[in-house]
């Protein structure tokens, strides 16, 4: 079997004496799509911040690409993020810019193409994400799925290997959430990515993604294709998927992490 | 014993944040990389920030010239020597007046813009996005809002310091009817370029440093909440107003 593109070892991440992950040990297999489940505030997006290399890990470790994160200079690192796109929550465009600015501005910053080149590639990938007119529009013009779009366009424009998603359906209609999880998959397919989404959208997850793995209490409680999760006979695992009320997990769970600024 | 220790981190909280901003200021100014970009970006703040500040630079400048007269002309004549009003407004503008009053407007005008922007950035994931973008963000977004805070406040001043003098012009020789010729002569001789207006105009490159600094700094480590940039915006004028004051006055040691 070929290496897996992103391997994460028990891992281990505290903030203060709350552990947030706690012998967590993944892999990620190429030209996949994957989600990290688990009920809000479970660590999710710190899984994604460990593997971008914006936090440290306080055991174990995060291979991306057949590097180790933990270990790279600030330098190594920034060279590695390259190689990685990321659709953070909301998308965080960049308010004073205009969508195409938006999209080039990786372009800009880390190649020398020739601005007709760089209009080229960024209408190309505006086009794929269907949005071929908006271009010339302010970011606070864009409906939420818009604007999604725009930064999934922006997160591929440097043709990376890998794909971050940050909660990429929360907030949106039900037809933007099917248009976001079809782009995901095609551009997940088209340009041969490998795409991690983190989400407790169970219900958008399960034609969409090929794996998953679903953390709970701070652990890694079970991982296999969302069809065979949706009838695990882990109670826990039962309940997350089918959204039960009673069961294991608790709603209000006592010490539950916040993920807030967690940086 | 804890107690104590906590109470000890409370007072040198000052010293490490001091500490804290200057590895701030030396990151930003040793990953300097003198490209196209920098230079667009630094424009368009210069046009942000020094430009758009003109009009308030300009109309306070004239009233302070034209109070600066009224006072100087009505302490003078007590001494029949109200022909030196021009040496008096000038001195006092050049050397003190003009830099301090134009760091103050421009640390309420310009600094907390600057620090409310960059605290907006980072409270919706823009500086986030940037990072994760492989892009720095104390290069990109605070370098240039630095720079043009260094370089607007001398050009600021030296506005407000003719506004100013036009002020002086008006009311001590339109209204009180002073001879023209004896104002700009007195003006003239009386006035060293070096040591009066250079004076003012270094410390005002200082002045512009301190601002920008302290408003970079506080906006880019500001907490990513509507408070934090609220609290973020109200200590850049604070802290920027109080350390151009204190600066004042050792510059000033040293000039003279």
């Amino acid at each position: 079997m070929q290496n897996p593109i992103i391997r994460i070892s028990n891992l281990v991440y505290r903030r203060g004496t709350k552990v947030i992950l706690d012998d967590v040990s993944m892999d990620i297999k190429r030209g996949s799509i994957v989600a990290i489940m688990g009920p809000s505030g479970v660590g999710k997006t710190t899984i994604l911040r460990l593997i971008s290399g914006q936090l440290q890990p306080d055991k174990g470790s995060v291979e991306v690409n057949g590097k180790l994160i933990s270990t790279l200079s600030r330098r190594d690192l920034y060279q590695c993020r390259k190689e990685i796109g990321v659709l953070l929550q909301d998308g965080a465009l960049f308010t004073d810019l205009t969508v195409f600015e938006n999209v080039a501005t990786p372009l800009r910053e880390h190649t020398k193409l020739s601005e007709d080149e760089i209009r080229d590639r960024v209408i190309d990938k505006l086009i794929s994400v269907g949005l071929a007119n908006t271009g010339d529009l302010m970011p606070h013009s864009l409906s939420g799925g818009m604007a999604r779009r725009v930064a999934l366009a922006r997160a591929v424009i440097m043709n990376p290997n890998i794909v971050l998603f940050d909660e990429p359906m929360t907030g949106l209609d039900p037809i933007a959430m099917s248009t976001i999880g079809r782009l995901i998959r095609v551009t997940n397919d088209e340009l041969g990515l490998t795409s991690v989404i983190v989400t407790h959208n169970v219900e958008q997850m399960k034609n969409l993604v090929d794996y998953c793995f679903i953390l709970a209490s701070a652990k890694l409680i079970a991982e296999g294709r969302p069809q065979a999760l949706m009838h695990s006979s882990d109670p826990a695992v039962d309940q997350f998927m089918n959204g039960r009320v009673e069961g294991p997990l608790a709603f209000n769970h006592q010490d539950d992490p916040v993920d807030v600024n967690a940086y | 014993m804890s107690k104590n220790w906590s109470k000890t981190r409370k007072l040198l909280a000052p010293i490490a944040e001091t500490g804290h901003c200057g590895v701030f200021l030396v990151r930003m100014l040793g990953g300097i990389r003198f490209e196209r970009e920098l230079l667009i970006s630094t424009l368009q703040q210069i046009y942000l920030i020094g430009a758009r500040s003109l009009v308030i630079i300009m109309i306070c400048g004239f009233f302070v010239g034209m109070v600066l007269s009224l006072q100087a002309i009505n302490a003078l004549q007590q001494f029949g020597a109200s022909d030196q009003v021009s040496l008096l407004v000038g001195k006092s503008l050049f050397r003190e007046l003009g830099p301090v009053l134009t760091a103050l407007l421009f640390a309420g005008r310009a600094g907390t813009s600057v620090a409310a922007e960059i605290g907006l950035m980072k409270a919706t994931s823009q500086i986030e996005a940037m990072q994760l973008m492989a892009i720095d963000p104390v290069q990109r977004i605070a370098l240039p809002r630095f720079l043009a805070g260094v370089i607007s406040l001398p050009l600021l001043t030296a506005m407000f310091n003719a506004f100013a003098i036009m002020g002086a012009v008006v009311f001590s020789i339109g209204a009180m009817g002073l001879d023209p010729g004896i104002f700009w002569s007195k003006l003239q001789s009386g006035i060293d370029f070096g040591k009066d207006f250079m004076g003012g105009v270094w410390k005002s490159v200082v002045f512009g440093g301190i601002i920008s600094l302290i408003a970079v700094y506080f906006g880019y480590y500001a907490k990513p909440t509507g408070e934090g940039v609220g609290t973020a915006t109200t200590r850049t004028v604070v802290l920027s107003s109080v350390l151009v004051l204190v600066f004042d006055f050792i510059i000033t040691s040293f000039l003279i």
